[in-house]
């Protein structure tokens, strides 16, 4: 059975805390049991605690499809990019590396890529996916688009990315600013950022301490 | 305007260039089923419509494999594959590398145990099931393999391959039994196998998610079919003085030549392909031993140069413009976990726009670099194995 065209995956990494739910829940998955397919990593732990939550985004012109030359990855009606069929992939990586979220991985011992299926056995019958049912700050949103609405009002979904010169949508959405200039989010512009976050400044301590302590922030 | 019409077919190079392959490799079996069984003096009339159906088959097969070689990316592979096997410098060491693989993928499937242990004891069973069902069944049918008892003995059988003597055996001895059975024992591993295979895919809640009757369930039926009415031929012969011999006969033949005749379509088509992951172990392994490449984000070696560069080209062929103007020039320079971290980090920036935040680096310079680590790449929930563990970076 196909995911219900009204179920949608909202993203909004800004919301992720890293508690790791997510990332025991989705082991738990029965199409990949043990094997936990979320990417969650620190962008630059020696100064922040931002923390990046990576699923398949299901690209409408999946890139890791087109580059396999054993045509093992599929996409099924409903636009979910099912993880590689087992009989034909031959653990070549090049979806590993061409994917531009960065998201398959790769079973070396069983020659076998495997990547986030939107944990197809349960989103099929309508269930939500794992991830999204245990995620406590609802980073990771699985609803309706009426739902998200009413959840944030200050956000919008987007499904349009851009890579270079390359344009991709996706079946997954990814939250940006009601006010934001563009429709799509320009990855490849942070080419160079380190970690996003707010300018703190504990002035507490230096008020006690010195006398200019406003010119000695920290 | 008949002419017209056709062009309108839009019949590309491609698909004539499978057609020669499929023909060819058709015309091809087709001499030597005739040279093989001598000019047709030993080939059995009564199975001639099994060979049309090898035959038909092995033009499918053909032409599907050429037009799968012509895919942009197989293609790309297949040529690097073979240049990278025949370079002197590797070429040792890769026929040492077939050999291991043959043994480890083909003979035990290996990496199938690695992938399920249920899943493995089906797939083994059924595969030798029908490679020995296939060794016997095609000389058979083409003629190429025949016996004959001995002039004046007529204990002794003689094995003729190509029309050759090769060896005489005793009809009454274990050899005999084993040899004359031979379709017997490949029955009853597919027999099992299959049922294993049912099994899982009635009871795994993973496979009852995707699987489709026509690519998991029809596969299965056939081999089931082909083996319980061939035992049942042996059956009907050995224990009830040939009862309906015949219309089992016709029936155990509707099962395999439609077997046949659905190789080149269905599942059964990985038979074919799969022999693909050896050269892509030759690819990789020459790639270890060549430059890697290093991203252009944060400097860490991932996987080959050749192999990006590989990837460059096909994504090029493909139509995908993922060029980046500047010193990176392509997206495909950067390593898998700084597209993740870019990602969520340009949807940060968005943030930081709207709420007045700043996008820079705090505390100054990093040891790292930008690198981003796992959170916890404890067992499972970072790199899955070796390639993951260098193209994720530590």
């Amino acid at each position: 059975m196909p995911v219900p065209a009204h179920m949608e995956f909202f993203i909004d990494p800004n919301r992720c805390i890293g508690c790791q739910a997510c990332v025991q829940a989705c082991s738990e998955c029965d199409t990949h049991k043990g094997h936990s397919m979320i990417h969650l990593e620190y962008v630059d732990r020696s100064h922040s605690v931002q923390t990046a939550p990576v699923v398949c985004m299901h690209c409408d012109s999946p890139t890791c499809a087109e580059v396999c030359p054993a045509d093992a990855i599929k996409r099924t009606e409903d636009g979910v990019v099912q993880t590689a069929r087992k009989p034909r992939c031959i653990a070549c990586n090049n979806c590993v590396l061409a994917c531009p979220f960065g998201v398959p991985k790769m079973k070396t011992d069983a020659h076998l890529m495997m990547k986030c299926d939107m944990c197809y056995d349960r989103t099929s019958v309508g269930r939500r996916p794992m991830c999204a049912t245990v995620c406590p700050s609802e980073a990771l949103f699985f609803g309706t688009r009426e739902q998200i609405e009413a959840r944030r009002k200050r956000s919008a979904p987007t499904n349009s990315f851009r890579f270079g010169n390359q344009a991709i949508t996706t079946k997954v959405n990814m939250m940006l600013p009601v006010t934001a200039r563009s429709e799509y989010i320009d990855v490849t512009a942070a080419m160079g950022d380190r970690n996003v976050g707010k300018d703190i400044r504990f002035t507490v301590l230096t008020d006690a301490l010195f006398d200019d302590a406003e010119e000695r922030t920290v | 305007m008949r002419l017209k019409h056709m062009t309108r077919l839009d019949i590309r190079p491609e698909n004539l260039k499978a057609t020669a392959w499929g023909t060819a490799a058709t015309a091809v079996l087709g001499v030597l089923i005739v040279a093989g069984s001598r000019r047709l003096n030993h080939f059995d009339a009564a199975l001639v419509g099994y060979t049309f159906a090898v035959l038909f088959a092995t033009f499918g097969v053909t032409y599907r494999y050429a037009m799968w070689l012509m895919r942009p990316t197989t293609a790309i592979y297949w040529r690097r594959g073979w240049q990278v096997f025949l370079r002197p410098k590797y070429i040792g060491r890769n026929i040492a590398l077939w050999i291991r693989h043959v043994g480890s993928d083909f003979v035990l499937n290996a990496f199938v145990f690695r992938r399920g242990k249920a899943r493995w004891m089906a797939h083994w069973l059924i595969m030798w099931g029908c490679v020995l069902a296939t060794a016997i069944t095609f000389p058979l049918v083409f003629g190429w393999v025949h016996f004959a008892t001995v002039t004046g003995d007529f204990g002794t059988y003689e094995a003729f391959v190509f029309g050759f003597p090769v060896s005489r055996f005793q009809i009454d001895s274990l050899i005999g039994f084993l040899t004359f059975h031979g379709l017997v024992w490949a029955s009853i591993l597919v027999t099992l196998g299959v049922m294993l295979a049912m099994r899982r895919r009635m009871r795994d809640r993973s496979a009852a998610a995707i699987q489709q009757f026509g690519e998991d369930f029809l596969p299965l039926i056939l081999l089931f079919a082909i083996s319980v009415t061939g035992l049942m031929l042996t059956a009907s012969y050995t224990w009830m003085k040939g009862y309906a011999y015949d219309f089992l006969a016709i029936l155990h033949a509707i099962t395999v030549i439609f077997t046949l005749l659905w190789l080149p379509f269905g599942k059964f088509f990985h038979i074919f392909q799969r022999p693909a992951q050896i050269g892509v172990a030759f690819y990789k392994e020459v790639g270890r031993l060549e430059p890697p490449a290093h991203c252009r984000r944060c400097g860490h070696g991932f996987t080959s140069e050749l192999h990006v560069r590989d990837l460059i080209e096909a994504e090029r062929v493909l139509g995908y413009r993922y060029d980046i103007d500047g010193e990176v020039e392509h997206y495909q320079w950067i390593c898998p976990p700084c597209r993740r971290s870019m990602l969520v980090l340009a949807q940060g920036r968005a943030w930081a726009d709207e709420l007045g935040t700043g996008v820079y680096p705090l505390g100054g310079e990093s040891p790292d670099g930008v690198t981003p680590r796992f959170g916890n790449a404890g067992v499972n929930q970072g790199p899955l194995g070796s390639e993951d563990r260098d193209n994720f970076h530590p």
